[in-house]
This record gives C-alpha cells, structure tokens and sequence, in this order.
C-alpha cells in the first residue's frame, strides 16, 4: 500500500516537475509565437524567411544572452549592466579597424583587444556589485546606461584616422560603420552556409553560438563554477563551506562582461554593422528577456534556459514584426508590440524573482 | 488576595496532531506575583498566546479547556481584545518608538486629543494632541513605579532599564488594567537594574494587579513570586507556594527525566588525556547567541556537550570556531593555533560542522543529494575531481559512488542521490549533512542541534550514528543541543552555557536540580541557596 502511494507521489513528481521545468513564460511565448507563424501563414509571408531570419538572430545575440548566466548564477541577477561588455567590445572593433586588420583576422584581432578591456572593466564592475548587495539590478541597469553615455564622448574624441569610420567632416567616429568595408559582413554566417527547403542556415554563426554555449557549461561543472553556483543558491551555506563568495561574484561578472564583448563582437559581423552611440543603450533588456523565456529565473539559469530563450524570444520578434506590419498595415504598431512584448517579458520575470529564490 | 482573577483550567493545545500542551490549569489572584517556568518548549509562550487570542492559535484549530478572567470565560479573537478586556504584557523586546517622548510612548494609539477646525470637518483622526494632559497621564504611571525620569525625555539614549520600565507604565496607564504578564523581562537588564524592576512589580502586585512573571532565573522567582508553576513538555508537573520550596526543588521539577537513549556498548571507547582542541576566552558575536569568553579544552575521543538555554551562547562556540560568525579570542586545535574568522582553514584543519540551521547553511535546497555531499570536499579538498583535456571538471562517477555509498551507510531515505535534498523529510536532510561533514575526514566534528525539528525516530537515528563515528572511528564530538535529555544519553561530559560564560560542567549522571540551577543562572549549587533562604545570587 505505502510502495503504491509512493509510486502515485513519484508520477506526481513527474509530471509537475514536466510542467515546472517548461515554466508559465516560456509556454505562453512559445504558443503566441506558434499562433503569429500561424497568422503570418495566412496573410502570406514566407515561412522559410521567417525562419532563415529566426535562426540568424538566435545565433547573433545568443552569446549576449549567455552572458547573463554567469551573472545570475554568482547572485548577481541579471546583467543589465551588460553595455559595459558591449562598449568593450566596440572598442575592439574600431581598434582593429584602425589598425588595418580585415576580414577573419579583423575578428580575432577585435576579439583580442577587447579580451583584456573586458576583464578590467568587468573586475571594476564586480567589484561595485559587491559593495550594492541587495539592490544589484537598479546599480547595474544605471551603471550600463552611464557607461554608454560616457563611451559617447569617447567615440567622438577617440583620434582614429581611418577613413572606414571617420564623419566627412571633423573628428570622432561615425554612429554606424559598415563592415563590408573591411571584408567582415557576415564573415561567420557564411562559413559552411546552407540552405535547405529554402532556409538559410548560418552555420559558422551558430556553430561559434554553440562552441561558446559547450564552454559556459563546461564551466559550471568545473570546482569555480560550482562554487559560483553555490554562493549564488545560498550565500550561508557557500560561506560555512569556506569560499571566496565576494571573489566568486566578481570572477563571474568578469566572465559576463567578457562574454558581452565577444557577444557583440560576433552580433556586429552578422549584422553587417558596428552601431557605437546610444546603440548599446537597451541592449541588456532584450538579452534579459530572452534568458528568462527560456526558464531561467533571477537567481537561477543554465546554458539551455540561454538556447530554449533566445530562439523562442528572437523567432518571436521576427515573426511579429511581419506579420503586425501586415495586419496594420501603415501603422508603426510593430515597434509598439515588440516593446510591450519585450518589457512585458522582463517585468513578468522580475516579479518572479522571489519565489525563485524562495 | 484570595478570589481568583485569571484562570486556566484543563488547557491543551496541539499544533497538527502534536501535543504541546496538555491539561494545565492554575490560576492567579488578585495583588499576586505567579511565576510561569519551563525550558524552551515546555509551552510557557503557547499557554500566553492562548490568552491574547493570537493568530497562531485561532489558525491552528484554537484550544482545548477554558481561560477564566474574573470568573468569565475569555475568547479572545486577537491581541487587541485581550487589552481592551485589560490584560497586559511587558515584552522581552521593546517595542518603543526612538524618536518619540516617553509620554508620547505610553500614550501611543490611545492619545488625548481635543477637536480644531480641520477634525471637526475631517473627522477625529485629526484632532489636535493635547500633549499637557498627556504628559500628566505619563507622569501619574511612572511616579506608580517610582521612576523619577521627566516625561518629556526622548526614549532614543535611555538605558535598557529605563525603557522597560516605560514599556511597563505604558501598560498602567491603560485604565481597568487587571492582568499583566512579564516575559523574561530582567533578560537584558543589568542587575541593579534587575533589582529595580522586582521592586516596582512587587508596587504593582499591591495594587491589585495580577502578575503573571516569566522567567528562567530561579533565584528572581524565588525572590519575588508568591507561587510558582512549573510546566515541562507542555504538562502542568505542579504549582507550589513559593515559600513552601526552594530553588533545587524547582530547578529538579523543571528539568525532569525526559526520553532518554541509553548508551550501549561503549567498552571499545577510548579516551586519551591528550588535549585536542583548547579554547581560551573564546567571544564570538552571533545575533541573539553572543558567546562573552569561554574557556574550554576537549579530549581525543570524547563526546562533549554543550547545552544551555536558548540565547545564552551556546550555539555560538561552534559557529565561532568554525569561522562563521565574527570571533576572537586563542583556539588551539592539534597543536597549532587556529586561525580564526576563516571557515576554509577550520575545514582544512580537519574539522566537520554540522549546522544548526539546516536549510539556511546546512543545504542547497535545489540541488541533489550527491553535490550536496560532496560539496565542501570539492572545494576544499579538491576531491571529486577529474581533468578532461583542458578543463578540470567534476566526477560525477566517483561523486555518485560516494553518494550511494553513504546514504546506504547512514540509511538516507530518498528516490535517488539525484533527488533535491529539499524535498527530504528533516531526518533525512539532517543525515546529509553529517555525511557531507564526514565527507571531509574529519577529526573533529562539530554538531549543533542534530535533532531539532525531526521525529523521534530519526532522532534516534541520529544520536546512535554518532555514536557509532565515535566508537568506530574514535572521532571526537562536540554536540550542542537544547535537549539535555540527548546530551546527557550519549555525552561523556557537559559543560551548560549561560549568558556567555560556561556556568559549569557537569557528568551526564549529575541530577537534575544540578542541571536545572546550573541553566537559570544559579551557579553555586544546593548549600548556598539553602543558606541563602533559597536565594543564589551569584551569577555565572
């Protein structure tokens, strides 16, 4: 009689913990983006384009998702100071623009002077976590949006000469420099680039989004990720065990600025373009966005909470977009629904955190 | 003197099936002190939570039998409706308010007003305070306790005494007051401040008010109570004129034979006189477990105990040799001074801790049974770990290994090692946390309230298993419990803890009025309180 109910209790288990581990958010982006293919469908647009689209975007801003892992998983939350990578990153580009480089060596010549910028910048910003616990997001949401405006005068004082970037007119570098011009648009998409059924598959793209994702993991199982981990769970018991909680807060936040640069680095070559500026401004909200659809919480995400969420989250935004165009047509209620969509997202999540923690 | 104010007759209370009252019933008279005594869950704060109608109580299903205020049965829906019926309480912690006077304190929520332009259209909320009357009121309830303090002071900078005794006249001020209750209410003061307060309970007391005093110090209750019930384990074991006993009787109804888990076997033991661990003025700042210096030295090989009251420091020691609370003070562990404030030395030194606080230090909650055994070994003793290529990663083949192997040896019931030691019942949590303590090779392990919040069975369980580590492996183990019916039932020696210090040692067999005088405070045993006509005064 008690083994019968003890195997009632076990299928209970199972099928909660089913339901538990997809989690509300995740299930109702993944029906709404399955209802907009559906209406997308009828009002005509094409389906492989929309997925072509889908996968691009997915492996263009995956590693600035998984940048938020590290982030959330040492306590911190999630990194809206993220910008702070990016601007890191950015400044490799343009570096390595200036200094001639082009083409594969333009990439790995950006990414290794943005390597170096990003640990400092993201010890700096550990740092400052540890001295705000308690209030890590608000700090970091507006430490992400001083960086950006301070990186402003940078780009507009920097005294780079190369014509590939400069105004036509005086000095400072101009807000959005093509990458054709120096052979690296979509150098990753199109390694090994196929399509089937008339979808285009990035292969390089995802394939750098993947070895990036093996690496993270990888990480979390190492004797530093799990003690990340564990001082992110319960700060207590991480102390009574004799870890460097502070130490590991900072390392991780290390390895989150570090990813964001990278993150932007391989998101610029894709996009054909290096948007300096205000455009890293709101770029932490869609990557926290994404890796909460995906199931991860404000205290808890792993590497396949960062896939799951930013192919459901970027396959919604590309389905959207179309399809809202199509059905109000003339209006600009594209832009509006990707906002409400995309805050809505993060403010759900937010609320969530809590119970998260428990 | 005679006619009964407030009565308890047949009162039992259980929490979901659990029983921790059952049956009491006294009562208190007119102008009379009552001392309520116990040990921590004997049900002393139960049976007052029952008589200001608290949400506790209501929620869990109310009571059994009848509380009696002036012969009328009481009912209380909430804590607001036992004031208005005049029943008070003096908490163990102010609640006062820095910034106010002392008469805006007592007055507060029931201050006089006198209608203005504004509440006469805004209604009565607004009215102005009419602070001269106010302050006369206050003036009239602190003279009634000889207090000579003006009442226009602010309360934020008076001594802890005097707060007290502004809590107290907040409660005479209130008008019809018949009953006030005293929880521990000398726990903070010093002891001429202590004095004071007796003295002004006893002006209380005669104008008619009845008080009923709780409190551990024995030799207060001696000194001011006119009767004194005793409760253990949620039963009335009796109510005596105080002038009818003494401390040691008291002390020895308090404590009582409780469970008790005889030692078998034990022949395989030994104890070497070598000293292995000794701690010098030990002080260690925990909240609510401040340890004031402590000397102790443990043998190899020995159970040692340590218990006490709650809040007296004893759960501090551990903590604060194990680096988890700041500490000073001169460790010296295997022959070599122990770096204190610095849990990862403590672990590498070779000593296990077992935490009080299961699911806030002791677990990851979220995560399996294996990590959570494995854990601090990894980290700090590089076990579990293998290289694969460039990156050295977990092992999780030799952690699952280990994890089967120990829950099969210390009998952990779950689904899997993968099972997520938050869905564990507490037995079964608290036997992870010995086997991640003894994951580690420990020497010497630390273990504080093993059996807090688990079934007897598991308890059990539990105590023989240390036991078992201590014949088999002659591992040396420092316990501290709140149950002195465990610690005396496996230790070889028990030092009790109060207010800081170690009020003495004593041997598992020592009786129980030693046990029961050493807690309360009352160091000097037998002779000197019957010497003294019952009163102890010196302190540990």
């Amino acid at each position: 009689m008690s083994e019968l109910n003890g195997n009632d209790a076990k299928l209970g288990n199972k099928s909660k913990g089913l339901l538990g581990s997809i989690g509300l958010p995740t299930l109702i982006i993944a029906v709404f983006w399955v209802l907009t293919l559906v209406a997308g469908h009828f009002v005509g647009i094409s389906m492989s384009i929309l997925f072509s689209d889908t996968l691009k975007r997915a492996g263009m801003n995956g590693i600035l998702v998984l940048a938020m892992v590290p982030a959330i998983q040492s306590g911190t939350g999630p990194n809206f100071a993220l910008p702070i990578g990016i601007v890191c990153g950015l400044f490799g580009t343009v570096c390595s623009i200036e200094f001639g480089l082009t083409g594969i060596v333009w990439l790995l010549g950006s990414i290794a002077i943005a390597l170096p910028i990003a640990v400092a910048a993201g010890y700096g910003y550990g740092r400052l976590m540890n001295s705000v616990k308690g209030s890590e997001m608000t700090i970091a949401t507006y430490t992400g949006f001083s960086v950006v405006a301070l990186m402003c005068l940078a780009w507009l004082m920097i005294p780079f000469k190369s014509p590939k970037m400069g105004w036509f007119i005086g000095q400072g570098l101009r807000e959005t420099i093509q990458l054709d011009a120096v052979e690296a648009a979509q150098i990753l998409n199109n390694f090994l680039m196929f399509k089937i059924g008339g979808v285009v598959v990035p292969t390089g793209l995802l394939l750098t989004f993947l070895f990036f994702s093996l690496l993270v993991w990888l990480f979390f199982r190492s004797k530093r990720g799990i003690a990340i981990s564990a001082g992110g769970a319960n700060p207590k018991f991480a102390q009574a065990a004799g870890l460097d909680i502070d130490g590991n807060r900072v390392y991780a936040n290390v390895l989150s600025t570090v990813l964001g640069a990278i993150g932007i680095i391989i998101y610029s070559q894709s996009y054909g373009y290096a948007q300096l500026y205000s455009a890293p401004l709101m770029m932490a909200f869609p990557a926290v966005a994404a890796v909460l659809i995906g199931g991860a919480t404000a205290s808890r995400a792993k590497v396949s909470h960062v896939i799951v969420g930013v192919v459901l989250f970027q396959g919604l935004l590309t389905t959207a977009l179309p399809v809202a165009n199509e059905l109000f047509a003339g209006t600009d209620l594209s832009e509006i629904m990707r906002m409400i969509v995309q805050n809505g997202i993060i403010l759900y999540a937010l609320t969530q955190v809590k119970r998260g923690v428990q | 003197m005679s006619e009964s104010l407030l009565q308890f007759k047949n009162v039992s209370k259980s929490y979901f099936g659990n029983k921790v009252l059952s049956d009491v019933t006294f009562d208190v008279k007119k102008g009379e002190i009552h001392a309520l005594i116990g040990e921590n869950g004997a049900g002393k704060s139960t049976l007052m939570n029952i008589l200001f109608g608290m949400s506790v109580i209501t929620n869990t299903g109310g009571y059994e039998g009848d509380v009696l205020l002036d012969g009328e049965k009481l009912a209380f829906k909430s804590p607001h409706e036992a004031m208005d019926a005049g029943i008070g309480m003096v908490h163990q912690e102010f609640m006062l308010i820095p910034g106010f006077t002392i008469a805006e304190n007592i007055k507060i929520n029931r201050e006089l007003t006198t209608p203005n332009i504004v509440s006469r259209v805004l209604g009565k909320r607004l009215e102005t305070l009419d602070m001269g009357r106010m302050n006369a009121d206050a003036r009239k309830a602190l003279d009634q306790l000889d207090m000579g303090i003006e009442e226009f002071t602010l309360v934020a900078g008076l001594p802890v005494g005097h707060m007290q005794f502004v809590e107290i006249a907040r409660e005479i001020d209130k008008t019809g007051i018949k009953v006030l209750v005293f929880d521990e209410p000398t726990a903070v003061l010093t002891e001429s401040e202590a004095k004071n307060l007796l003295a002004a309970i006893r002006r209380l007391a005669a104008l008619g008010i009845g008080i009923v005093f709780i409190s551990h110090r024995l030799d207060e209750i001696v000194e001011v109570s006119d009767r004194v019930t005793i409760l253990r384990d949620g039963e009335h074991v009796a109510t005596k004129k105080t002038s009818d006993t003494d401390a040691v009787e008291i002390a020895s109804l308090m404590i009582g034979r409780k469970m008790t888990i005889d030692r078998v076997g034990g022949s395989k033991r030994k104890i070497s006189n070598e000293i292995f661990m000794s701690v010098r003025d030990l002080h260690v700042a925990m909240p609510g477990e401040m340890v004031r210096g402590i000397d102790l030295e443990i043998k190899k090989g020995e159970i040692v105990g340590i218990g006490g009251l709650a809040g007296q420091g004893k759960l501090g020691i551990a903590n604060g040799i194990m680096g988890t609370y700041p500490t000073k003070g001169d460790v010296v562990f295997n022959g070599d001074k122990m770096k204190l404030d610095d849990p990862r030395s403590a672990i590498e030194a070779g000593i296990g801790f077992v935490s009080e606080d299961r699911k806030g230090v002791g677990l990851l909650l979220d995560e399996s049974i294996e990590l959570n055994i494995a854990f601090t070994a990894m980290q700090v003793g590089d076990k579990f770990l293998k290289k694969t290529g460039p990156f050295t990663l977990q092992d999780d083949a030799s952690i699952r290994r280990h994890a089967i192997k120990m829950i099969k040896e210390l009998d952990i019931r779950c689904e899997s090692a993968l099972q997520h030691t938050g869905s564990l019942s507490g037995g079964n949590q608290q036997k992870v946390c010995v086997a991640r303590a003894l994951t580690q090779d420990p020497v010497l392990l630390f273990v504080s309230e093993p059996t807090r919040g688990i079934d007897i069975g598991a308890k059990k369980l539990i105590l023989d298993l240390l036991m078992k580590l201590n014949e088999e492996l002659g591992m040396t183990i420092v316990m501290t419990s709140s149950e002195l019916a465990e610690l005396r039932s496996i230790c070889d020696r028990i030092l009790i803890i109060c207010e800081g210090k170690v009020a003495g040692v004593l041997p598992p067999d020592a009786s129980d009025a030693d046990f029961g005088l050493m807690m309360a405070g009352a160091k000097t045993a037998k002779a000197d309180s019957v010497a003294e006509g019952g009163v102890a005064n010196v302190r540990a």
